[in-house]
């Protein structure tokens, strides 16, 4: 009887047990192929959109109308901007295929920048149609090698997940049809990048760069000073020092402690020891001192750095510090791509950071300085409904990277502020923005 | 306003006094008399300090960029004379910064858009019954409000709090949440730098020609983050990975200008290792 009880219990529980698994099982296969459908998605669009982004360049290379030029350029940007979105969906991010999604970013650039420019007073130089055949080139040979691996995929039904697990076990020499797909696309762009660069379609944004600084490389023991000087009570040996490696822009040192409740980090460059990047990371107490005060402290740890001729031009308040960004001002002229923040505390009013890695990488080049239009011409450049409150003289990095001169206007409309850069030199409108500093809080419930 | 007060008290009173009953009468005259005198002693009192304190500047000059009390205070008189006509939210932005030029433009005083004694004087004198553009639910003592402290500071009750943030370089609330939600995710046993430096290498990857160009595209990659990947950045972030993201959102870079980083007791890509090296700070190594 016993006996029976425990067999039919036993038996019970089996079919229990494999009746939930079966549906563990579905539930998992369900998900799988879920996952496995958007990666499959994602592939499919990339090569449908490199195929038409190959076509639509072609068709470019035939055109002869200027009005025509534009709206197909805009059309290859967008499809470019697709096609990065697509890439991005894709498990790829360990595999080396930056070359083919820079080649995307390029071509995008390269359509956008053709795209809104006056066609007819600027038509396409010699070099940018021989850059665009270019791309072309590179188009076909990127869309043939997709279109293979996409036939791999298709006739033996390769799935994405089977990537996933490939590059997740560090199975680096596995031989995944997929992988090695990918790899091929990439190495078809080997080469290329040379002649983008020399045909100007490629323009990646320059790195910063330091050399100009002077003074002597420190040594340990100089940069330990430099640190005490900016952290105060930290015995030296308290600090550790470490020094960049080969893939820094620029060779820094960087000197940090870790106390119970104070740390402090701070880079500063291998050269004359230029403090570069400060932290301090500590409990900050309740607010005491106003913003305003506190913008008296940054001050003197801008003038501490003996940054002459720094101007505050922006103060937030995060709950209790406060960050302030100072530009560099000459003959009133603004320097906006030389700045340098401070943060300060709202407790004491101690620096809690400080970055002027911008202010040291912008060589201050020399600019024309005479604006050849006057501000009250540059005023008649604004939109006309807008109310120009503030206006100064500025120089900024304009989309092409290059330092112009400018008008800036601080403009209201209704309850909006608008920054405009007027070009001091043609007019021409470098840059708006919309100055929209604060958010309603959605919830009272964040703290 | 006194009067008011001192009739309604007598008539509650009476009306009691038909409810009551077996009580001398005297005496309840005599009680109600010296209720009536002694209310007549406190009230007025208290009346002049809840206008006196809880809506009052302090000595703080209030700039561009403040949050606080003082700001709700500040956005509500100008609103009361016309000068402000956005929400009174607590955050001194641009509305409230035209709003105190123009005040001191109209005042004859020198503009600089800062709020010092001068101004509050000014301010104070000309507007009073501004207390209709305080925010609702203003008088309340709140918690909250003051375990926050806020611009205003060194006060015993809160009237109310800011419902608004400061939030830097154009990005929302959500963006920094959720890219908190990363930093803690993926850098929570680090010390404060390396997060920063995990959220920089974030804002590094927008810029970057071969990664998408929304926080959420960075963030959601495939096999861009472990921490998305074994679902550790639904954590709920702490405060600390909050402020690194401010910090690297205002322009931190303790990275190096990093794309990249891996910690290399668990990483499992060779090709990681290839990647030209910038720094290690705490576990991981940041390289381009």
């Amino acid at each position: 009887m016993f006996r029976w009880i425990t067999i039919s219990l036993l038996t019970l529980l089996v079919v229990g047990v494999a009746v939930f698994a079966y549906k563990e099982h579905q539930d998992k296969n369900a998900i799988l192929i879920q996952a496995e459908n958007s990666y499959q998605r994602a592939f499919h669009e990339l090569t449908s959109d490199v195929d038409t982004l190959h076509d639509k360049i072609g068709a470019t290379l035939a055109m002869n109308t200027r009005k025509q030029l534009s709206p197909q350029m805009a059309e290859i940007w967008r499809i470019t901007s697709e096609a990065s979105s697509d890439v991005g969906q894709l498990p790829l991010t360990l595999l080396p295929f930056n070359k083919t999604e820079e080649f995307l970013f390029d071509i995008g650039d390269f359509a956008y920048n053709t795209a809104i420019r006056d066609l007819d007073k600027e038509p396409l130089s010699e070099e940018e149609i021989a850059g665009l055949e270019e791309l072309y080139k590179q188009s076909g040979d990127i869309k043939n090698e997709l279109r293979k691996v996409q036939n791999m995929v298709l006739k033996d039904n390769l799935r994405w997940m089977d990537v996933e697990l490939a590059l997740a076990t560090n199975d680096e020499t596995g031989d995944n049809t997929i992988i090695n797909g990918f790899k091929t696309v990439e190495k078809s762009m080997d080469g290329f990048q040379q002649t983008n660069m020399e045909t100007g379609i490629s323009s990646r944004p320059d790195e910063k760069d330091l050399s100009h600084l002077k003074g002597e490389k420190i040594n340990k023991d100089k940069a330990i000073q430099i640190a005490q000087e900016w952290f105060g009570e930290v015995e030296p040996s308290e600090f550790t020092i470490t020094d960049s490696g080969k893939g820094a822009d620029i060779p820094t040192v960087t000197a940090s402690f870790h106390k119970d409740k104070r740390n402090g980090y701070m880079d500063m460059s291998k050269q004359g020891g230029y403090p570069l990047t400060i932290m301090v990371a500590r409990d900050v107490e309740e607010t005491k001192i106003s913003l305003n005060e506190a913008s008296n402290k940054a001050k003197e740890y801008v003038d501490k750095l003996e940054l002459k001729d720094m101007e505050l031009i922006e103060s937030s308040q995060y709950d209790n510090v406060g960050v302030f960004r100072y530009v560099y001002t000459e003959d009133d002229i603004r320097y906006y791509p030389s700045t340098v923040q401070v943060k300060v505390a709202l407790d004491n009013g101690e620096m809690l950071g400080l970055d002027a890695l911008q202010y040291y990488s912008r060589p201050n080049e020399s600019i024309n300085q005479e604006p050849s239009l006057s501000e009250e011409e540059a005023k008649e450049m604004i939109n006309p409904n807008l109310e120009v409150q503030e206006n100064y003289l500025a120089v900024i990095e304009n989309d092409a990277q290059e330092l112009v001169l400018c008008y800036e206007f601080l403009t209201t409309k209704d309850d909006e502020t608008y920054r405009i850069f007027i070009n001091a030199d043609n007019g021409e409108e470098e840059k708006v923005e919309t100055l929209n500093t604060s958010e309603e809080k959605f919830t009272t419930d964040i703290s | 306003m006194l009067m008011y007060i001192v009739l309604y008290l007598y008539k509650t009173t009476s009306i009691n006094k038909r409810w009551v009953r077996g009580v001398n009468e005297m005496a309840r005259k005599k009680t109600v008399m010296f209720a009536l005198l002694f209310t007549l002693l406190i009230l007025p009192v208290p009346e002049m300090n809840h206008s006196g304190k809880i809506h009052a500047f302090t000595n703080q000059v209030i700039q561009q960029g403040a949050v606080g009390q003082d700001v709700i205070e500040l956005q509500a008189r100008l609103k009361h004379l016309g000068f402000y006509s956005k929400d009174v939210d607590g955050v001194f932005g641009w509305s409230t910064y035209w709003a105190v030029r123009n005040f001191q433009y109209e005042f004859g005083m020198e503009i600089d858009g800062l709020v010092g004694p001068e101004m509050k004087n000014k301010l104070v004198k000309a507007s009073k019954g501004y207390e209709q553009y305080l925010p609702s639910g203003d008088g309340q003592t709140n918690k909250q409000g003051q375990a926050q402290g806020g611009g205003g500071g060194g006060q015993q009750s809160t009237p109310s709090e800011p419902t608004a943030v400061n939030v830097p370089g154009g990005y929302s609330q959500n963006d920094i949440k959720l890219m908190a939600n990363a930093v803690y995710g993926e850098a929570r046993g680090e010390p404060y730098e390396g997060q920063v430096a995990v959220a920089a290498v974030i804002l590094n990857r927008l810029d970057s020609a071969t990664f998408p160009n929304t926080i959420s595209g960075v963030i959601f990659e495939p096999r861009a983050f472990t921490a998305v990947a074994d679902g550790q950045i639904w954590l709920t972030p702490n405060d600390t990975a909050e402020k690194a993201v401010i910090d690297a959102i205002n322009g931190w870079d303790p990275s190096g200008n990093a794309t990249y980083y891996f910690n290399p007791n668990t990483a499992t890509s060779g090709w990681i290792w290839s990647r030209p090296q910038i720094k290690q700070i705490g576990k991981h190594i940041f390289c381009k």
